[in-house]
Order: C-alpha cells, then sequence, then structure tokens
C-alpha cells in the first residue's frame, strides 16, 4: 500500500490526531500526535491490509542550532523528533511515522519530554527507545526498564542534544 | 514421618538452592568483545540474562553530525570491523539517495565484488569464532587461513586490511588493481611462484578455485561433527514471530525461517546492483539437516551463514565476469563539501549480520543534521534475555555464538 493511501486510511480513523505529512518525500512520512501514538501503533501492527509487523528503526532527532550565527539559515522550528520506521514482512512495505514534541518538558531546561512507550507494540522498541532516552533524551513513559544502554549510568546529559555540553573530566579521565 | 511422593522425581524438583548472579564479561573470550552478561541462575539454570552494553561507545553519530558525508565513511569501517566494506557501502547508498546520484555500472560492479568477498570474510571468522565457543579449536585456524587471503586483497585494493574506507559516496576510491604481487598465502597454498605478478581479478578467481572446494571440509569439521550438532541442535529456538518482534535481521532472520534478504526485497537502489545475477537466498528449514535441528534454533543460524559464503562466492564469479564489460567508471566525484539537500532518508542494506541501517537528514549543509546507524547487532543481541531463559549456564556461549554480534557495531 502507498504512503498516500495509509495517510488517508489514518485520517479517516484517527482523524485530528494525524498532525501532518509529506507524501512526496524520497521516504514518505505521517506525523502523528505524541498522546495516539501508541493506539495508532497498534493499529498499524494489526491491521490485516497495513501488518507493519516490523520496527527497523527508530530515532530521536534534535532540531536545534546553538549557533546564533548559523540559526537564520537553519530552518526549523526548535523541537525533538521521534521517527519510526516501519516495514511489513507480509506485504513488504514500508512507511516513516514521526511525532514532534518539544524539546523540554513545560519549556523547563533540563525536563525531558515525554512520549508513551510502544515497547508493547513491538518488543525491539524497548532497547531502541533505552537508546534514544540515553543519547537524545526523551522520557518514555511506561517503558518498562528505562535506563541509559549505551553511555555509563552515572554519566549526565544526553550527548546527540544539539547544546549537549561535553564533560570536561569523568571520573578523573581527562575530556576534550 | 516423611511426605510421601507418588513420583520419586518431585523431590528432585523440590530441592531449591538460592538464586545467583553470575557476571560473564566483559573481559570473557566467548563473548565476542566487551558484552558484558549478568545472569541471574539457580544452580545450573538461567533464570534470566541481562545484557549490559556500551563498553566501546563512541558515539559516532555525535561525529557524524559534524562531518561531512565523506569523513564520516572512516567511522563506519569501524561499526562492524569485520565487515567494513558493507558498512561503507550502506553509508554511502544511504547519501547517494540524498543527494539523487547514481553510480556508473563500473562502480556497481566493483562495490558488488568487494562486498560479497567481505561477506565471505566475515562468515568465515564468525564460523571460525563459533567453533571456538563451543570448544574446537581448527576451523578457526582454517578460516584465518582463508580470510588471511581475503585481506591480502583488499590490502591490494585499498591499503588497509581492516578499516578500508574503499565504498564512498560516488562509487569506490581506485579500479580494481591490474598487476599485484600474488598474496603469500595463495602462493603458498596453490603451490605458485611465489615472486608472480598478476591481475586482481585473475587473483581473486584462483582463491575462489581453491576456497570453493574447502568449503565440504568445514561441514565435516563442523556442520555434520555430531559433537557441535549435540551443542546446537535444538536449542536457542527463536519462533519466526519472535525474530520479526524483536527486529532480528540477516542469518538470524532467515535461521527462523522467513524469507527476505535485502539484496532481492531491498530498495531499488541497492537492489540494482544484483540485477541480473543468479543466486540463492538460503532460509531454514534445510532438506539436509540433521534430525535434532529445528526450525530457528543455533544449527539454523549457522548453517544458513555456511550457505550464504556458497552464494557470495557465486556471485563474485558472475560480477568478476561482468567487470570487463561493466561501462562507466569506478568513481564519480562527490565532493566533500557537497550540500545534503533538505531532505531525509533511511536506507536499509543487507550486511552479513544483518540489516544494517543509516537514517541521513540534511540541512543544506555538508555536514547532516543527523547521521543514525541503526546497527542489526543491536537488534539480534536484543533477544537474548528471553532466548535464553531456561538454559543452561553451558549454553549461553553456544546462543550469543549463533547471533554472531559484533560489539563494534552494537556500542557504535
Amino acid at each position: 500500500m502507498t504512503a498516500a493511501e495509509i495517510h488517508q486510511n489514518l485520517v479517516a480513523r484517527f482523524g485530528s490526531k494525524v498532525t501532518g505529512a509529506k507524501l512526496d518525500a524520497l521516504d514518505p512520512w505521517i506525523e502523528i500526535a505524541s498522546d495516539a501514538i501508541v493506539e495508532v501503533s497498534e493499529y498499524l501492527k494489526t491491521e490485516p491490509s497495513l501488518r507493519f509487523d516490523s520496527l527497523n528503526n527508530l530515532s530521536g532527532v534534535d532540531y536545534f542550532e546553538p549557533d546564533e550565527k548559523k540559526l537564520a539559515k537553519f530552518g526549523h522550528e526548535p523541537h525533538v523528533e521521534v521517527v519510526y520506521h516501519l516495514y511489513s514482512y507480509e506485504h513488504r512495505h514500508s512507511l516513516v511515522v514521526k511525532v514532534k514534541l518539544p524539546r523540554w518538558k513545560d519549556g523547563k531546561a533540563g525536563e525531558l519530554p515525554e512520549l508513551p512507550t510502544v515497547s508493547g507494540v513491538w518488543s525491539i522498541a524497548d532497547w531502541h527507545e533505552r537508546e534514544a532516552f540515553d543519547l537524545v533524551g526523551i522520557n518514555f513513559v511506561g517503558h518498562p526498564n528505562l535506563r541509559r544502554i549505551l553511555c555509563a549510568e552515572d554519566w549526565i546529559g544526553h550527548p546527540l542534544r544539539k547544546d549537549y555540553d561535553f564533560p570536561l573530566e569523568y571520573h578523573g579521565i581527562r575530556g576534550r | 514421618m516423611p511426605l510421601q511422593v507418588e513420583d520419586p522425581r518431585i523431590v528432585e524438583f523440590d530441592v531449591r538452592t538460592d538464586e545467583m548472579l553470575v557476571n560473564m564479561g566483559p573481559q570473557h573470550p566467548s563473548t565476542h568483545g566487551v558484552l558484558r552478561l549478568l545472569l541471574r541462575t539457580d544452580g545450573e539454570v538461567i533464570h534470566e540474562v541481562t545484557p549490559h552494553i556500551g563498553y566501546l561507545h563512541r558515539c559516532a553519530e555525535k561525529i557524524g553530525e559534524n562531518l561531512s558525508p565523506p569523513q564520516w565513511v572512516p567511522y563506519t569501517d569501524r561499526m562492524d570491523y569485520l565487515a567494513g566494506m558493507n558498512m561503507n557501502l550502506g553509508w554511502a547508498l544511504a547519501v547517494e539517495k540524498l543527494v539523487g546520484m547514481q553510480v556508473p555500472d563500473k562502480a556497481m560492479n566493483v562495490r558488488l565484488i568487494i562486498a560479497e568477498m567481505n561477506r565471505i570474510a566475515s562468515h568465515l571468522v564468525g564460523m571460525g569464532a563459533y567453533g571456538l565457543d563451543l570448544g574446537t579449536f581448527s576451523p578457526f585456524l582454517y578460516a584465518f587461513r582463508e580470510r588471511e587471503i581475503i585481506l591480502d586483497l583488499f590490502e591490494e585494493v585499498c591499503g588497509a586490511r581492516l578499516t578500508y574506507s574503499y565504498i564512498t559516496p560516488g562509487g569506490v576510491t581506485h579500479d580494481l588493481p591490474t598487476s599485484i604481487p600474488i598474496p603469500p598465502g595463495l602462493a603458498g597454498l596453490t603451490g605458485r611462484n611465489p615472486n608472480m605478478t598478476l591481475s586482481w581479478i585473475d587473483a581473486c578467481r584462483m582463491f575462489l578455485d581453491w576456497l570453493e572446494p574447502r568449503i565440504v571440509e568445514y561441514h565435516t569439521l563442523l556442520t555434520e561433527n555430531q559433537i557441535f550438532i549435540k551443542r546446537t541442535a535444538a536449542l536457542g529456538i527463536m519462533s519466526r514471530e519472535m525474530a520479526i518482534d524483536y527486529g532480528c535481521t540477516g542469518p538470524v532472520l532467515r535461521g527462523s525461517g522467513v524469507d527476505h534478504d535485502l539484496r532481492r526485497d531491498g530498495e531499488p537502489i541497492y537492489t540494482r546492483m544484483y540485477q541480473g545475477y543468479e543466486f540463492d537466498i538460503p532460509v531454514a528449514p534445510f532438506e539436509d539437516a540433521p534430525p535434532e535441528a529445528i526450525l530457528g534454533d543455533n544449527w539454523c543460524r549457522f548453517y544458513v551463514r555456511m550457505m550464504e559464503v556458497v552464494q557470495a562466492i557465486r556471485l563474485v564469479r558472475q560480477g568478476m565476469d561482468r567487470y570487463a564489460s561493466a561501462a562507466g567508471e569506478a568513481r564519480i566525484p562527490f565532493k566533500m563539501a557537497t550540500k545534503l539537500p533538505r531532505a531525509e532518508v533511511y536506507l536499509e542494506t543487507e550486511c552479513p549480520r544483518g540489516q544494517m541501517g543509516f537514517y541521513v537528514i540534511g540541512n543544506d549543509r555538508a555536514e547532516p543534521l543527523r547521521a543514525r546507524a541503526k546497527s542489526s547487532c543491536f537488534c539480534n543481541l536484543s533477544v537474548t534475555g528471553p532466548l535464553c531463559a531456561g538454559c543452561l549456564i553451558a549454553d549461553i556461549p553456544a546462543i550469543v555464538g549463533s547471533l554472531d554480534v559484533v560489539m563494534g557495531e552494537i556500542d557504535r
């Protein structure tokens, strides 16, 4: 099924929860409201004509430009995105689903934005979400085990944030 | 009065020992690098396995956001360092998809030959190391003898033995050399004059002619070995649903009976390379499997890899036959400062260990806004917990080894 058909299907079913789409992109994507991601994911996985049984990739992206000189050409509102790349082994089609989040919860720097977990839908999301939490700093609400996975457990900050400050030292090891 | 039980075995089950936490790794020879497994065991029986990863983490994705795509190629080498060429290829294709570039036939042909040769080398290590995990040493030595020649051939092509950076956006860095000294290992094995020179293609062909009959010997050494079968068959059984749910790809997925290979089912920019080539995709169950083997067990995963070596040899042979007639150059220029358009692409390629995905977002600059590497081993390893529950401690190396993980790719 093409992305346009899937988009129509989702709009008919979820209405305003489908907040945007770019269907002429190289990899067409559909944007979903953050509070509806679990029900949309479950629908995408179980609906017989879609059957997106595989979550190929889950990535967090930080849209932010810390350098004021480059800000004029940046062209994006500051926000964080979570991107789901789905694939169906049955129908051999793929889809990109996006969720836009504020960079910080309630605008308070340091408070991670929240998003419901999809680890109940695809088991692999468990580790992918831990990685996105660790590196990009997204709080997946309801995740069974949201701990850092790649960085050390006592690491401070989320390295893939664009305004991340590299630590000067870590346990006596010099950084920078 | 002692409690009477009808079945005497029940008494045995009633004997409970305390649960123990056993730490395995990160410096454990059978964990393939720096993987740490925390086992919760009751005696010999595993209740829970928790993998701890990240010992090799260097945040390559952050580095990728500060470098232009050709500059990041060497970092992709260091992900799956046993299949550096395939990592380069995945990244190069993702960038080419983003900027809308089509490489000439010659470049595609060389890429195919090199990528499939690296698949052979990678599976040879996978096979040898798996034997080592299970306690047999000799297959490892044979595998490394063969791999050594492939590395020599790669060295003649790009000057490096492990971190090649050979396949870059726009093609490959150099065309295949027309005159090289024969790799010493190859001269020794085939009894040629060690001082002779020949073209790269001829050397590669000579090597494949020598390697192909040896595969039967590996089967006698490992695949059909009764001890090996006892250690692998009907162990670590992964159902088709479980494999898909945990995002397993590559030989792990095909070992569970899912007929899916991106070289055939992938995106056009990748399958274009394989168009017109004849090759089979080995998928479990196998007709020649021993009766003990069950769909999705360690043995099936191992056998898929062995069969893929045969198919890779076939592909390389066909590629070499077409090399002379392939049109175009081996590379077209891709400037270091090429601005990446405001778009985003995700592309997966079939690497020896599974589907490696690269997600690139361009933003009118030479450096991508986001360079994400989705690791196949990362997903394959995430299944260890449920896969190992209920097995014995001695089976852990057999199960983790059959997933064939490379920590460099998991930790990135």
